[in-house]
């Protein structure tokens, strides 16, 4: 697997900050509940709540600040969102109701899709990795996963992790890292893929213009 | 009683005890755990994180699917495929807007899906179907003296709620107290074990790992019960950077709720696959075996 994998990919599209900040409210305001976003009161429930909030370069509740101030760029170059487990608990105690985690994981989507992701993440890269595999199996494959992430640079990890990888493998717990098609329907994921990634951008133009 | 079950991709094979102490104990149950045909990957957590709409749409294929198997409600083990498939369901059922776009995906499939399914996981099942006194009919070996430190992990409840409290869930201490064995306090039992993060980023999460390790450990449990691939996976692997990073002897055996329940009901290890954990669980279940 190629390195690039683990690099930031600059795109030809540079927002500016003004712009990237417009992007990311019309995105937030097309997801469900999305508008409650400007409801947050700066509490910091979320930041206090959050269980890998002390490995974050901004906390959530920061996050909403930068946001206010015109400083999204900033957000999006740090690890903040690829921080973020997806554990829900903010989203749970959020007196506004904000689903914090959402956003979280429309922070992850903006940093991919215009090339600004902290330079200290992993989980990017991750992210590219498990997508090519289940849409190109259908299914994830897990042996699969964690080979091409180490080879996109981890080889620490690989070394560190390699006997307890082994002891899984002959236990059966590990796949053979390279398989076919796991899923008869490809085709009809690969219909869905088409339709929804068009109405996705349809769907945020639209919220440009309100 | 049979019931549509959604595998998931974990326990195929990282996970694949949970699946198969699942299938036995449901049987145990009168309950048959009939595979979803032809499912495809939820997308988890990391689907999300690249593409929103399509990643319910590979969530939808899969509700699709279970409609033209006439089912209404279909079971799952994984939490995080659950809430995945019940997040996709739920935002189906309330959000007009967002139903149109995924039955326009959908049809471009040649399916179609009607919002009439309803996402369970199996403690859910096993609790507010079969029932706790079924469960306690076929208890054969109680699991007298053996101390469970319950952990239940995020995705289980959140964000939904659904058949249990966001923030302190006790329905693993219920299903595992009915097997004879002592629940011990465990206050982290809802806390993130770090997910898929402590995959790519270890060295960052091994601090929520090792916190929750020694809570369990500190409470006197013999061993900590998950409903979850990943919570196991993360509880289980990463104990030697635990033990270097807390500089003491903080192992303790990880297994899955069904595998308890198994024992209880008089299977052997191998027919749940007791031993397939990295740190052996033989010092403590050994005897109940």
């Amino acid at each position: 697997m190629p390195r690039s994998e683990l690099r930031t990919k600059t795109r030809k599209q540079k927002l500016s900050p003004e712009e990237l900040s417009d992007t990311f409210l019309s995105h937030v305001y097309a997801l469900p509940d999305g508008r409650k976003l400007d409801l947050c009161i700066q509490c910091g429930t979320c930041s206090g709540s959050c269980p890998t909030a002390y490995a974050m370069d901004y906390s959530p509740r920061e996050i909403f600040a930068a946001l206010r101030a015109g400083m999204l760029d900033r957000v999006l170059f740090s690890n903040t969102a690829w921080m973020c487990t997806s554990c829900y608990i903010c989203t749970v105690r959020c007196p506004q109701q904000i689903k914090i985690t959402d956003i979280m994981y429309e922070l992850k989507r903006l940093g991919i899709k215009y090339g600004y992701t902290s330079p200290s993440t992993r989980s990017a890269a991750m992210a590219r990795i498990f997508i090519n595999i289940t849409n190109r199996l259908g299914r994830n494959n897990e042996s699969e996963l964690m080979m091409r992430f180490y080879m996109a640079g981890r080889w620490g990890d690989a070394i560190k992790n390699a006997w307890r990888g082994a002891k899984m493998f002959f236990k059966g717990r590990l796949p053979m890292p390279i398989s076919g098609r796991e899923v008869a329907g490809l085709s009809e994921m690969r219909k869905i893929r088409e339709v929804l990634e068009r109405l996705e951008e349809q769907k945020a133009a639209e919220e440009v213009k309100h | 009683m049979e019931m549509l079950y959604y595998p998931g991709c974990s326990v195929q094979y990282t996970a694949k005890m949970y699946d198969t102490s699942a299938k036995a104990v449901c049987k145990k149950l009168d309950m048959e755990l009939k595979e979803l045909p032809d499912w495809n990957c939820c997308g988890a957590t990391t689907y999300m994180s690249v593409h929103e709409l399509v990643s319910h749409g590979n969530s939808a294929r899969n509700l699709a699917l279970a409609r033209r198997e006439g089912a209404d409600e279909m079971v799952t083990v994984c939490p995080a495929c659950y809430i995945t498939l019940y997040k996709t369901n739920e935002y189906f059922q309330t959000n007009p807007e967002f139903a149109d776009m995924i039955r326009q995906g959908l049809k471009a499939a040649g399916l179609d899906y009607d919002g009439g399914l309803r996402i369970r996981h199996l403690v859910d099942v096993i609790v507010n179907t079969v029932g706790l006194d079924e469960v306690e009919k076929r208890i054969k070996k109680p699991l007298e003296g053996l101390k469970v430190a319950c952990y239940h992990g995020c995705m289980l409840t959140r964000p939904f709620g659904g058949f249990d409290s966001e923030e302190r869930p006790v329905i693993l201490d219920r299903i595992i107290r009915s097997l004879g064995a002592e629940v011990v306090e465990y206050p982290l039992t809802a806390k993130c074990c770090g997910g898929m993060v402590t995959n790519t980023e270890s060295s960052k999460t091994i601090p929520v790992v090792a916190g929750l390790l020694r809570a369990a450990k500190e409470a006197g449990a013999d061993c900590i019960a998950v409903a979850c691939p990943l919570c196991h996976m993360n509880l289980d692997f990463y104990q030697p950077e635990v033990n270097r990073y807390l500089g003491g002897d903080y192992s303790i055996p990880i297994v899955y709720f069904t595998q308890l329940m198994g024992l209880a009901m008089g299977l052997s290890q191998r027919e749940l696959e007791i031993g397939l954990e990295l740190v052996p669980s033989d010092k403590v279940l050994g005897k109940y075996a």
